[in-house]
């Protein structure tokens, strides 16, 4: 199955991938954030204070995503002795990293008007903190280590270590008394958000995600690029 | 309307600046990205033009390596 996913085979695709990528995420960005900022109604309680989720709520998803997709590339890349597979976790991590950020920074700005502070050290916040260091962590590990095989070794561990603050992120605002409400989205039970706010919250998910991927193919061919250079050194 | 938008009930300085933060954000790490990718593929088609004919020849019997030049020039 793994030589169906080949650098070789797939760099025609993923080459001619980007510019559509790029179009199809300014078209859905577009539609996004008219009705995040216009057609969305406001809360009842926070009225357009709100509207921060839908670049916050976005942002955080996609960063936890995308640190989960990394520790199983990695481990199976581990396993099954695939470097392709740390190549496309290694391509993942920027867009990652930035979601992560981007969480922290939002969710700093909507926590002035919503709970009179910029910062608080409640237990969801200091985990998505504790993420963007193992982000961090994981991106400096593959430019200080020059051996491939170290560098292989060393952001796995980052990765499996980092993981275990996943599921701490998740459910921190069960487990403990936060500034933050509990889930409103289930995938498995109904959710409370309203489908007016539902909506637009979704379009942003897909924008974002559309991003991510645009980062994703465009650092994976400088990766596959880099590679090349090499081989044409050993001719 | 657009005053509406922009004030949104006083809340409009923390929504647009989370709004404006994110798209800057995108935008540096798209240009990042691109410069990579940009002086990569430079460095490739510079590599491959002082390759003599033979090597050149070898090297474009891989479908990457041609796939990559066609790219750059066409970019």
């Amino acid at each position: 199955m793994f030589k169906l996913f080949q650098p070789n085979r797939i760099f025609q695709i993923t080459s001619r991938a980007p510019k559509y990528v790029l179009f199809l995420f300014v078209l859905v960005l577009s539609v996004g954030l008219t009705e995040a900022l216009v057609f969305s109604p406001e809360d009842y309680k926070q009225s357009d204070a709100v509207r921060i989720m839908y670049v916050h709520v976005p942002a955080a998803w996609i960063s936890l995503g995308i640190f989960s997709s990394i520790t199983v590339l990695s481990i199976s890349g581990f396993i099954f002795k695939n470097k392709n597979l740390f190549l496309i976790a290694k391509s993942l991590a920027p867009s990652g990293f930035v979601f992560n950020i981007i969480a922290l920074v939002t969710g700093s700005i909507w926590g002035k008007p919503t709970w009179g502070t910029w910062w608080a050290w409640d237990a969801r916040i200091t985990s998505m903190l504790i993420l963007a260091l193992f982000y961090a962590m994981y991106l400096i590990s593959w430019r200080i280590y020059e051996n491939e095989e170290k560098v292989f070794k060393i952001s796995t561990i980052i990765t499996i270590l980092g993981i275990v603050n996943v599921p701490i992120i998740k459910y921190s605002v069960d487990w403990w008394n936060t500034l933050h409400q509990p889930a409103s989205i289930n995938i498995l039970s109904k959710s409370s958000i309203h489908s007016s706010m539902l909506f637009p919250l979704l379009i942003m998910t897909a924008a974002f995600a559309l991003f991510s991927l645009l980062i994703f193919l465009m650092k994976y061919n400088t990766e596959l690029i880099k590679i090349k250079n090499k081989g044409l050194d050993r001719l | 309307m657009i005053n509406e938008i922009l004030f949104m009930n006083g809340y409009g300085v923390y929504v647009l600046s989370a709004f404006i933060f994110t798209l800057l954000s995108f935008t540096a790490l798209y240009l990042v990205t691109k410069i990579q990718f940009v002086k990569e593929q430079s460095k490739f088609v510079s590599k491959f033009g002082s390759l003599n004919t033979e090597k050149a020849n070898s090297a474009k019997l891989q479908k990457i390596n041609k796939e990559i030049l066609a790219n750059a020039t066409n970019d």
